[in-house]
C-alpha cells in the first residue's frame, strides 16, 4: 500500500536570513513518502520539522534541492500553483484549530468545497460524510465555541479530509488535548489513513503521536537523524 | 461562497456593525448637508432672482456697468416695445419691468414738520396691471405683517422694521425724495397701505415697495425701466440655460455702438452672484470629496483592525488553497455589501433630519443681521432627487477605498509563516 512514491525530497536545503548570517534550517535532506503512509516528523524544537512541513505543503519553498509532491516541483511552482496545490490535494490540521468562529460545523467543512466549487447537493452529501467519518453528525449546526476541544479538532480533522486529499499535513494536532482526546483523535485519523489511503504527515514531538505513527523520521539540527519504520 | 461570506458578515458584528455604523453617519450628513446647503443656496439664489437680480436682466449697456449704482439716469426707454420684442423673442421667459430706487423717507408729524427721515432702498414693480404676477412672485401677501397690499395709486408698503423706526402706521403719510430720471430733486407723497417682512435682512432694514407707475410718476420716468427682469418658465434658476438665452440675446446687438443699446445679463453674470452660482454648482462634489476622503480614512482604520482580527481565519483560508487575490476580493465584496447597506441606512435618516430641516426651517436671523447679501433669515432644507443618491458616491467609494487600503496587508502576508502564525 506505501510503494507509490508521492513526496520526493531529495538534497534539500532551507536557509533563512539572520541579520548579516543566515540559518540553516534543512541541511540536504533526503525522504521519499509513498501513497497511504502514516508518517511523522519527530524532534525538538527547531530541529526543522515544521520547516519541511511547509515546504511539502507549498507554503515555502526550497533554498536548494527539490522537492516533489504529486509530481509538482515546490520550488518551480507559481504562487497561484501552490495555492492550486494545496486546494485540490493537501489538506492541513493545526495545533490550535483554527475553525472560523461564526461559522457552524457544518459550514466550516464546506468550506473547502466551496473553492473547489462544488455543487450544494454534492457539498452537502460530502460534509456529512466527513462529519460521519469523524462521528459529529449530530453537531452540525453547533459553533465552534459551542463545542469541546477535541471536539474542535475532529471538526478540523473532517475540514482537511472532506475533499479527500492525498496528503494530510498535521502540525502538533494533539498539542492542545488532554490524553484522551488525543487519542480518540489519533484513532480517528489512523482509521481514515486505512480507509481512504490517505498520506498523513505529521510534525511532532508529543509521545502520545509517536507512538501511533508507523514511520518515525528523527530530525535533530536539520538533518534526519534516524528514519524509523514500525513492522507492527 | 456569496452566502458563506454574507453569513459571516451577518454574524459578526464587529465585522458588519461598526463599518455600517460609520458609512450610516458619513451618508447621512452628506444627503442633510447637500439637501442643506442646496436649499440655503437654493433660496438665497431665489430670493436675489426675485427681489433684485432676476434669472435674466436686460438694461442699456451704459446700466449694466454701473448696475451697483442703480443709475436711473441710464434707464431704458420704450420699455413696452422692448417687451413686446422680448416676449415674440422668448415666449416662454415671464418678462417684467422694475424701478430700483434709492431716496429718502420722511415721516411727518401732524404738523407736517419732519418726525423722522431715513434713507430707502426702493423697488417700483408692476401691481396695478394684474399680469405681472409681481405679488405672488415676491411673496407679499404672506409678508404682509400689518395693512393691505397696493390697492391704489400712491399707496406704498413699508418693511415692517423701517415703519416702526419711522414710527409710521399704515394709513401714514410719507414722502420720498430723490432724484428724478434726468438728474433734478423729486418729493413725492405716499400712502402708507402696509407693512411687510421678507425675511432677509438686506431687504428689511429699509425698503419701500411701490406701483411702477407710482414710481415712474415719481422718478419722471415714462415708459421707462431701469431694468427688464426675466423669469425662466420652470421658476427655478438653471444657469447654463441663462447663459445661453443672455448670449444669443447679447449676439443681435455686438455691433450697436448705442451704450443706451439693450443688454442681457444671466443671474451669474450679475455682481458676486456668479461665485456664488459656482459654489452652489461645486458644493456637491465638496461634500462628497470630504466624506468620502474622512470615511475611508476611519474605515482603512477599521478595516485594519478588523484585518487583524481575522488574521487567522484569513491565514487558514491561504493555507486551505484561496489565493491572496480571492481573498482581496472577498473583502471588497464584504466592503461593498456594507456600503450598500450603510448608504441606504444613511440615506434614510439624512432625509429625515432634511425633511425636518425643511418643513420647520432653523431661524438665522441674528446672524445675518447687518448683512449686505441678501441671504433668507430662515434656512429651509430642500430635498432633490440628487439627496436619494448622493449618499452612494461617499458610502461606496470609502469603504471600497479603506478596504482596499487595509487588505493590502493580504498580500504581504508570507505563507511559510502560517503554521507559526496559525498555532499562536
Amino acid at each position: 500500500m506505501e510503494n507509490t512514491s508521492i513526496i520526493k525530497i531529495e538534497h534539500l536545503t532551507k536557509s533563512f536570513p539572520m541579520g548579516k548570517s543566515k540559518f540553516t534550517a534543512l541541511k540536504g535532506i533526503n525522504l521519499t513518502f509513498g501513497e497511504g503512509e502514516f508518517a511523522g516528523l519527530v524532534g525538538p524544537s527547531g530541529s526543522g520539522k515544521t520547516t519541511l512541513l511547509n515546504i511539502v505543503g507549498s507554503l515555502d519553498v526550497p533554498s536548494s534541492g527539490e522537492a516533489k509532491v504529486l509530481g509538482e516541483s515546490i520550488g518551480s511552482l507559481t504562487a497561484k500553483g501552490a495555492a492550486r496545490l494545496r486546494k485540490e490535494k493537501l489538506g492541513f490540521i493545526f495545533q490550535s484549530y483554527n475553525l472560523l468562529a461564526v461559522h457552524n460545523v457544518f459550514e466550516n467543512v464546506e468550506f473547502p468545497l466551496l473553492l473547489l466549487k462544488y455543487t450544494a447537493a454534492e457539498r452537502k452529501k460530502m460534509v456529512m460524510e466527513a462529519l460521519d467519518w469523524v462521528g459529529l453528525t449530530d453537531k452540525v449546526k453547533s459553533k465552534p465555541p459551542q463545542l469541546s476541544g477535541g471536539e474542535c479538532q475532529r471538526v478540523a480533522i473532517a475540514r482537511a479530509m472532506v475533499k479527500k486529499p492525498s496528503i494530510v499535513l498535521a502540525d502538533e494536532p494533539t498539542a492542545n488535548l488532554d490524553a484522551a482526546n488525543s487519542h480518540n483523535i489519533l484513532q480517528t485519523m489512523v482509521k481514515l489513513n486505512e480507509e481512504l489511503k490517505t498520506t498523513f504527515l505529521f510534525a511532532t514531538h508529543d509521545e502520545k503521536v509517536i507512538n501511533y505513527l508507523r514511520r518515525k523520521i528523527f530530525l535533530k539540527d536539520g538533518n534526519v537523524d534516524q528514519d524509523e519504520i514500525s513492522t507492527n | 461562497m456569496i452566502k458563506f461570506l454574507l453569513k459571516g458578515l451577518l454574524r459578526d458584528k464587529s465585522r458588519s456593525r461598526l463599518p455600517i455604523i460609520v458609512v450610516s453617519i458619513g451618508v447621512m450628513l452628506t444627503v442633510l448637508l447637500h439637501a442643506y446647503i442646496t436649499g440655503f443656496m437654493g433660496d438665497t439664489i431665489e430670493l436675489n432672482a426675485r427681489f433684485t437680480n432676476g434669472h435674466l436682466k436686460v438694461m442699456t449697456r451704459a446700466y449694466a456697468e454701473n448696475m451697483n449704482q442703480v443709475p436711473n439716469d441710464l434707464a431704458l426707454l420704450d420699455v413696452d416695445e422692448l417687451i413686446t420684442e422680448l416676449n415674440k423673442e422668448y415666449p416662454d421667459i415671464k418678462w417684467t419691468p422694475r424701478i430700483q430706487f434709492g431716496g429718502l423717507v420722511d415721516a411727518p408729524d401732524e404738523n407736517g414738520e419732519t418726525k423722522a427721515q431715513g434713507p430707502a432702498m426702493g423697488l417700483g414693480i408692476d401691481f396695478q396691471s394684474g399680469r405681472s404676477g409681481e405679488a405672488e412672485r415676491l411673496n407679499i401677501q404672506k409678508a404682509l405683517v400689518r395693512g393691505n397690499l397696493i390697492q391704489h395709486p400712491g399707496e406704498a408698503l413699508l418693511s415692517e422694521i423701517f415703519s416702526e423706526k419711522l414710527g409710521v402706521t399704515p394709513g401714514d403719510e410719507v414722502t420720498l425724495i430723490g432724484s428724478t430720471m434726468n438728474g433734478s430733486m423729486t418729493m413725492y407723497n405716499f400712502k402708507i397701505a402696509g407693512t411687510v417682512t421678507f425675511g432677509a435682512e438686506a431687504l428689511d432694514r429699509g425698503a419701500i415697495i411701490v406701483d411702477l407707475e407710482d414710481a415712474r410718476n415719481a422718478l419722471d420716468m415714462q415708459n421707462a425701466a431701469g431694468e427688464l427682469i426675466g423669469f425662466l418658465p420652470e421658476g427655478l434658476y438653471d444657469d447654463e440655460e441663462a447663459v445661453q438665452i443672455a448670449k444669443t440675446f447679447n449676439e443681435k446687438y455686438k455691433n450697436d455702438n448705442d451704450e443706451y443699446a439693450p443688454v442681457m445679463r444671466s443671474l451669474s453674470q450679475q455682481g458676486s452672484m456668479g461665485q456664488y452660482v459656482a459654489l452652489t454648482k461645486g458644493w456637491t462634489t465638496y461634500i462628497s470629496a470630504i466624506f468620502i476622503i474622512a470615511m475611508a480614512l476611519v474605515l482603512w482604520n477599521a478595516g485594519l483592525l478588523g484585518g487583524l482580527r481575522r488574521y487567522g481565519e484569513f491565514g487558514v483560508r491561504l493555507a486551505m488553497g484561496e489565493e491572496k487575490g480571492h481573498v482581496y476580493r472577498t473583502l471588497i465584496f464584504e466592503s461593498v455589501f456594507i456600503g450598500i447597506a450603510g448608504t441606504v441606512v444613511g440615506t434614510i435618516f439624512g432625509l429625515f433630519f432634511a425633511w425636518l430641516i425643511q418643513t420647520y426651517g432653523i431661524d438665522i436671523s441674528g446672524m445675518v443681521k447687518g448683512g449686505a447679501l441678501m441671504m433668507p433669515s430662515t434656512i429651509r432644507a430642500r430635498i432633490t432627487p440628487v439627496d436619494y443618491y448622493v449618499g452612494l458616491i461617499p458610502g461606496l467609494i470609502s469603504t471600497v477605498l479603506g478596504t482596499m487600503l487595509a487588505g493590502i496587508g493580504i498580500y504581504k502576508r508570507k505563507t511559510a509563516q502560517l503554521f507559526k502564525e496559525l498555532e499562536a
